[in-house]
């Protein structure tokens, strides 16, 4: 059975994750208008990086915010990077503006200041070994509550978490030539598949 | 390449599919990026003010730049005059996010543009064909945009060089290994980023439009002719109602092919900014840089 896999549109780098899911197998559709999420169930949901003021805003404008907030709510698995980790956050440091709001975390935008303190690094993700991570006026995730594991921590800051169907990385995997979080994210996409099959 | 340039070529990523606005003032800032903006540029003035003020037009001033900086939580970009590296040397000192070197202002210098390899923040330089989008990627540029005629509110010549780019890239696509030599010889561009256009079919950075866009459907056309965003200059802030059409033109980058959107959000967006024709100018800032 092949993956459906729905990659939020609206501005940012949603293109190289399509590109990547694409290596894995699976079938990518963009989302840009609710009538994209009718046209085929969907297995899972990717937030991608950009800018998560502008994307925030157009998930409201285009009427996309309340069907995804619907779908995540009602356990679609979903990958947030970056922009998309700050529109799952349930609180962000310093700013009133919740999105999504669905993940137990604290996160703080620009937690690394401007470009120049955008970087590239190699840490251990999932205990499954050390991935390439790319920073991009990065965020990062300051607390999470009980619910929420840990998946990887640079310079003691967590930089990928998940609870239930979410999982967050506040780098950019679909930068790199590495497909260990997306592999991640499509395991947990296949193990509810199943579930709903059986 | 080293690590640095991969991460500013990636954060022209992060911009794909936006809209970047001029602004001149925090309060402009501010309802840029309310309206939806992705980045800012922070300039003293407008092209179509420039244009109009004449004279030797420069680098802005470093605190009204930051101060548009404490305004808003996007990239903030600002311009330099071509060749000018000790304007870019100063960008770099107050951490700006991504440099212009731009023909908007009176250019520097009219043999050498920057060695942009030089600096750590990234450089956006404007283009009119393929070999100058490559002269300016082999000097360090990590974003290109089309050059387009500034504070015009005409598209023609965007749509020009970005047609005039893709056509070239096409050409290259389909040229023999063994006559890529020449087309380097005669784009006057390294060999490698040739044969990087052959392999890849696009340029190895993302790629803007800019220069006289002006209305909804201006952005949408050029979306669709293949600029992966869009820059807006005097098209907001000289209309009458800047913030509906900054709004207007966001939505319009995010969904181009969709006509029945892009007609609810042409309607009513009160007066479009004046414009000139081209042919109505005497400065063509296109001409700057080589």
């Amino acid at each position: 059975m092949a993956i459906t896999i729905g990659v939020l549109a609206v501005q940012g780098a949603f293109s190289e994750h399509i590109t990547t899911l694409k290596q894995l197998g699976v079938h990518c559709i963009e989302i840009r208008k609710p009538a994209d999420l009718a046209s085929h169930p969907l297995d899972g949901l990717v937030l991608p990086g950009g800018e998560s003021t502008v994307i925030g805003k157009l998930l409201q404008e285009l009427a996309l915010f309340e069907p995804l907030k619907d779908l995540i709510e009602a356990d679609l698995p979903v990958l947030g990077t970056c922009a998309g980790l700050i529109l799952l956050a349930g609180q962000i440091a310093e700013d009133n503006t919740i999105h999504f709001g669905t993940m137990n975390m604290v996160a703080r935008r620009n937690a690394y200041g401007r470009q120049l303190g955008s970087f590239q690094t190699e840490a251990e993700f999932d205990a499954g070994g050390k991935i390439p991570m790319v920073f991009i006026r990065a965020p990062y995730i300051e607390s999470v509550g009980v619910d929420v594991n840990i998946l990887a921590r640079v310079d003691n800051h967590i930089v990928a978490a998940r609870q239930g169907n979410m999982i967050v990385t506040s780098f950019h995997p679909e930068l790199t030539a590495d497909l260990t979080v997306h592999q991640y994210f499509l395991n947990l996409v296949q193990q509810k598949a199943k579930t709903c099959i059986a | 390449m080293n690590n640095r340039y991969e991460l500013n070529k990636n954060l022209a990523q992060m911009l794909k599919g936006g809209v970047i606005m001029d602004v001149t003032t925090a309060e402009q800032a501010r309802i840029a990026q309310e309206a939806g903006a992705c980045a800012v540029m922070a300039l003293e003035r407008i092209p179509a003010d420039i244009r109009s003020a004449g004279g030797v037009s420069r680098m802005s001033d470093p605190k009204m730049i930051k101060s548009i900086q404490a305004a808003v939580s996007i990239p903030v970009m600002a311009k330099v005059r071509i060749g000018h590296f000790a304007e870019a040397q100063i960008l770099e000192a107050i951490e700006i996010d991504y440099i212009d070197e731009s023909e908007v202002l009176s250019p520097a210098d009219d043999t050498y543009h920057i060695d942009k390899t030089g600096f750590s923040v990234p450089f956006v330089c404007g283009a009119k064909d393929l070999g100058e989008a490559l002269r300016r990627i082999s000097e360090g540029a990590a974003m290109i945009r089309t050059k387009g005629e500034p504070g015009t509110g005409d598209v023609v010549q965007a749509v020009r060089h970005m047609r005039l780019i893709n056509q070239q890239i096409r050409t290259i696509q389909n040229t023999r290994a063994d006559e890529l030599y020449q087309v380097a010889k005669d784009l006057q561009v390294p060999y490698e980023l040739v044969q990087l256009v052959n392999e890849t079919g696009k340029l190895p950075v993302v790629n803007f439009a800019a220069g006289g866009i002006a209305t909804p459907a201006d952005a949408a056309l050029m979306m669709q002719l293949g600029a992966e965003g869009v820059f807006v200059g005097s098209g907001i802030f000289k209309s009458g109602n800047p913030a509906k059409r900054a709004q207007a033109i966001v939505k319009a980058v995010t969904n181009y092919n969709d006509a029945k959107l892009l007609a609810e959000l042409s309607e009513d967006l009160g007066e479009a900014m004046v414009g000139i024709n081209e042919q109505e100018i005497a400065l063509l800032m296109a001409q700057r840089g080589i």
